[in-house]
């Protein structure tokens, strides 16, 4: 074949171009040398010039003016200059141009040519590059093909009509029939050619799919002849006889016995016959294995075929080619929800795939380890998935930490161990956790009240010795600010306690706040844990006030306003100072998001601490619990509650924005108390709630909006004595939300001579059956008195649970 | 189904771009600026298969050639490098020991065995034999349509 001169003089000469420029300057000529002869009528030399021009293309440079020239040269008589020409049409053109809509004349005569390689060329363009309208138009012409020619245009015939089938689904029931008969066809192209398809139609249309079912019997005897038939030295790779129509088959059979008892059972034989028989020293026999363990594990397989399929897994997992490890491990994490016992039996091999070189190889092994991880093995696992995160490659590494995480939550065997592990993460990987994470850590550490000492020591060690990592410090600022006392108390059951003084621990909270290292978040935990403790230690509280004074004109906005209202808090408010700064209470674990936002009525329920609580699931709502909670929230010390009555004459308007990143929710507790004044009580129903000792205490409500409700609430004293100091507190069952409007007063003239009103606004989204827990308290000549009263049905409610 | 097949040099450059699919020439930039960026950025002793947005990529480097299949993510990968390796044997059994200056000399017969071999993002012929005697047959068929034309040989 003697090979284009002029086109290789110029491959040549671009070639011999020393620089890009010099590259450009060849072409440039070049090209327009091209273009003065497509201009000219004809001459010998059409084709060399359309194939230097593509020759061009391929080095990047554009060339769409050869367009037309190929829509002439696939006209031409000649077969080299139509051969070029489609060559052209398929690497310049496609279904976006408007020339590719005048080659489908060319096309269409084409196919009907006398010679099968002209026709062959047809097909092949219409296949590569046919748009929509082209196929349309030139289907029956393809389906014509598909049954009447010989092997050579058959087999491409088929492709073609895969091609039309993808391009427009509608034209799938014309080729059915003739799909069908191409089965009985010996020729491999051909067969090949149909089974694709065959498997196209399938996954078109589920009708045709039901059809296709009858073919299995069909494709396994073609397998079977394929698989037992001695040597064949057409179709041979490496002693397997055809693999790529042993694949296809194989593929194809999947999709007909997925779901399907009778066509999986069928199959049954034929796939074990594969699995044992298929020689697995080379790729190719490797190749034919996968089908067919993919196949297994899709249909109804009975369970022998199962654990065969996973054990050929398990021995591609040994294997040493890494391109078997790596597909091996992508089948195993597909399965590893179903067959978990299987898969788990391979764990160590998975592990060990941890410390490979490969990246794609680790990826897959991590993912795979996450998924195996469960009670039983998760503190070796954890071993092991943490010596990966310190060495993993960077991509890896949010993945690996959010996973460790998620394992160590649902699989944690000890408190201890859970916040050692999520520790040692943030020590190694606190760069690349999720947002999250710190404010689920401190959640945890305030959870397990009795690790407190524990947890504060190790955070103080791990602040001093590195503040890069933000996650770590933001939360050992959290800790110190509010267990800095235990610190200082130097001793501790779980550890070594550090001997520490004050001194100490406020110069690393200043070296926290003055590292450049330090986010503004950061800076921001840092002030208001060195704020904390301003009532946690006796000595240095000097020094605290100075600290936050010099951040009283910060540039940042956010510090500046914390160290101006800290500032406040020790100067006008310094009586509220060791109730605002108390020891946070127990944090529920609500769903992510949570907003305590102005509900001051809040109820919050008391957490055993001995159970890790599972992340996103919100509890059940049953009755039972509802009673309990208002129970738990009553019944507890009393420093809940101080945060919470509505004391309308002496609440300074503290603003709710102590802190407004994720740690600040926690203080937001606070809420906001509106000093508005009640509004008059609406005529309706009331209802005598609490009658003892001379206090009265009567109830009305009057429904607000669909969930909404607002109860108010009159207190008067028949005896002859005044009451003074008389609040009242609520309680209603966790999904309600409840705000307490500031009363009218807390003194009761005796005799009735005035009452006490309270406003109360509820809100019942999930119009669960409300219940309301009210505590009178008061003193009255120096003794506290304090009783309970359970609402359950309200006046002008009609129906229960509204 | 096959997405592409691009053939490139270890200093990138292209030798080979077969598109199963419709791109405008923006994405066909793009997408070969992506292929040689990964690929050439792989360890000598890694495996042959990447992720690349939902496609799967098998490329397998051949003397000085890297050969880039990019598939859809339901295929056998296994297979894939077969699939390479088969052209790779059609073109040496074509050229004779092919290296890259044939390829590069000969574009246009590269592209003419891999139309012969692969169609519509499927695999056409599965016998080396037939793809061969097709590919001379219809050369032959070039050579006395030009004779009898007496035109110069292409």
């Amino acid at each position: 074949m003697s090979p284009s001169v002029p086109l290789q003089e110029m491959i040549r000469a671009i070639r011999s171009a020393r620089t890009q420029c010099e590259e450009r300057g060849v072409i440039q000529r070049e090209c327009a040398a091209i273009r003065a002869q497509f201009r000219q009528v004809d001459n010998g030399a059409r084709s060399h010039n359309l194939a230097k021009l593509l020759y061009v293309h391929m080095l990047g440079y554009p060339a769409h003016f050869g367009q037309m020239e190929c829509v002439r040269m696939i006209a031409s008589p000649r077969y080299s200059e139509k051969r070029v020409g489609y060559l052209g049409a398929m690497m310049l053109l496609d279904e976006k141009q408007d020339a590719s809509l005048l080659i489908t004349n060319s096309i269409k005569n084409d196919l009907s040519h006398s010679n099968q390689y002209i026709q062959s060329l047809a097909l092949c363009t219409l296949a590569c590059m046919g748009s929509a309208e082209m196929c349309r138009d030139l289907a029956p012409e393809i389906d014509r093909l598909l049954r009447a020619s010989n092997s050579y245009i058959k087999k491409k015939a088929a492709l073609c009509a895969v091609h039309i089938v993808r391009k427009v689904q509608d034209l799938g029931e014309l080729f059915v029939p003739a799909a069908r008969s191409l089965l009985t066809e010996k020729n491999h192209g051909v067969l090949h050619g149909a089974v694709v398809l065959i498997t196209e139609l399938c996954e078109n249309n589920p009708e045709t799919l039901e059809r296709f079912r009858k073919t299995v019997p069909d494709l396994v005897q073609i397998m079977k002849s394929l698989v037992i038939s001695g040597y064949s030295p057409e179709h041979d790779v490496a002693g397997i006889s055809d693999p790529f129509l042993q694949v296809r088959i194989l593929r194809l059979l999947r999709i007909l016995g997925r779901n399907n008892e009778a066509a999986s059972e069928a199959m049954n034989d034929l796939l074990a016959q594969v699995a044992t028989n298929t020689d697995s020293t080379k790729t190719v026999g490797n190749a034919v294995l996968y089908e067919t363990v993919l196949t297994v594990l899709d249909i109804k397989s009975e369970s022998g075929l199962r654990v065969l399929a996973v054990n050929i897994l398990g021995r591609f997992l040994l294997n040493n080619d890494r391109n078997i490890r790596y597909i091996a491990m992508t089948s195993l994490q597909k399965i590893v929800g179903t067959d978990h016992i299987a898969v788990q039996r391979h764990r160590g091999t998975i592990v060990d795939c941890l410390k490979d070189q490969d990246a794609s190889v680790k990826r897959r092994a991590l993912e795979l380890s996450l998924a195996l991880v469960s009670a039983s093995n998760i503190r070796s696992m954890m071993k092991e998935l943490l010596l990966f995160l310190s060495s993993c490659p960077l991509e890896l590494r949010a993945q690996a930490a959010s996973g460790i995480f998620n394992a160590a939550e649902r699989y944690a065997p000890s408190q201890r161990w859970h916040i050692d592990t999520i520790l040692h993460v943030l020590t190694t990987a606190g760069g690349d956790v999720r947002d999250e994470t710190v404010p689920n850590l401190i959640q945890l550490i305030t959870n397990t009240s009795e690790l407190h000492c524990y947890t504060v020591h190790k955070l103080y060690r791990a602040l001093l010795t590195d503040i890069s990592q933000q996650s770590l410090v933001q939360v050992a600022c959290w800790c110190i600010g509010e267990y800095g006392d235990l610190l200082l108390r130097g001793e501790c059951q779980e550890t070594e306690p550090v001997q520490v003084t004050e001194d100490n621990i406020l110069d690393a909270l200043e070296v926290v706040l003055q590292s450049h290292m330090s986010s503004p978040a950061t800076r921001g935990f840092a002030l208001t844990a060195t704020m904390k403790l301003s009532t946690r230690i006796t000595d240095n509280v000097d020094r605290i006030r100075s600290i936050v004074s010099i951040y009283g004109s910060c540039i940042d906005v956010e510090l500046q306003q914390r160290a101006v209202e800290y500032n406040a808090l020790f100067k006008k408010y310094d009586h509220m100072r060791a109730a605002v700064l108390e020891r946070m209470p127990v944090i529920e674990k609500n769903s992510p998001g949570h907003t305590n936002g102005e509900s001051a009525g809040e109820a919050l329920k008391e957490v055993q601490p001995a159970k890790v609580k599972q992340g996103d699931s919100l509890l059940p709502q049953q009755p039972a619990n509802q009673v309990c909670d208002l129970l738990d929230l009553l019944g507890s010390s009393d420093e809940h509650l101080q945060l919470r009555p509505a004391q309308g004459s002496t609440a300074p308007s503290l603003p709710s924005n102590t802190a407004s990143t994720a740690g600040g929710d926690l203080l937001d507790l606070l809420g906001g108390f509106e000093p508005t004044p009640p509004a008059p009580a609406p005529q309706v129903p009331t209802l005598t709630v609490y009658d003892k000792g001379g206090v009265t205490l009567t109830l009305s409500c009057e429904k607000q909006s669909n969930s909404g409700l607002i109860v108010t609430l009159t207190a008067s004293n028949s005896t002859d004595s005044d009451i003074s100091g008389f609040t009242l507190q609520a309680a209603v069952p966790k999904s309600v939300q409840l705000h307490m409007k500031a009363p009218s007063g807390d003194f009761l003239p005796a005799r009735g001579a005035a009452k006490v009103t309270q406003m109360v606004v509820l809100n019942n989204p999930n119009k669960v059956n409300l219940k309301m827990r009210i505590r009178i308290s008061h003193g009255t000549q120096g003794s506290a008195f304090q009783d309970t009263v359970q609402i359950d049905s309200f006046p002008g409610l009609s129906v229960p649970g509204q | 189904m096959m997405r592409f097949l691009l053939l490139f040099s270890r200093q990138g450059k292209l030798r080979l771009q077969k598109w199963f699919m419709p791109m405008s020439e923006r994405e066909k930039k793009k997408i070969i600026r992506d292929m040689t960026t990964m690929v050439l950025a792989r360890q000598p002793r890694t495996c042959n298969f990447l992720h690349w947005k939902d496609l799967k990529i098998i490329y397998k480097r051949y003397a000085s050639l890297y050969f880039c299949l990019a598939v859809e993510s339901q295929e056998n990968e296994l297979l894939a490098l077969e699939i390479i390796h088969r052209y790779v044997e059609l073109l040496d059994k074509y050229f004779g020991n092919v290296c890259e200056l044939d390829i590069i000399f000969n574009f246009e017969k590269a592209y003419f065995i891999l139309d012969e071999f692969l169609m519509g993002g499927e695999i056409q012929e599965t016998s080396k034999q037939i793809v061969n005697r097709s590919i001379e047959a219809s050369d032959m068929l070039q050579e006395t349509m030009e004779e009898y034309m007496s035109k110069p040989a292409f």
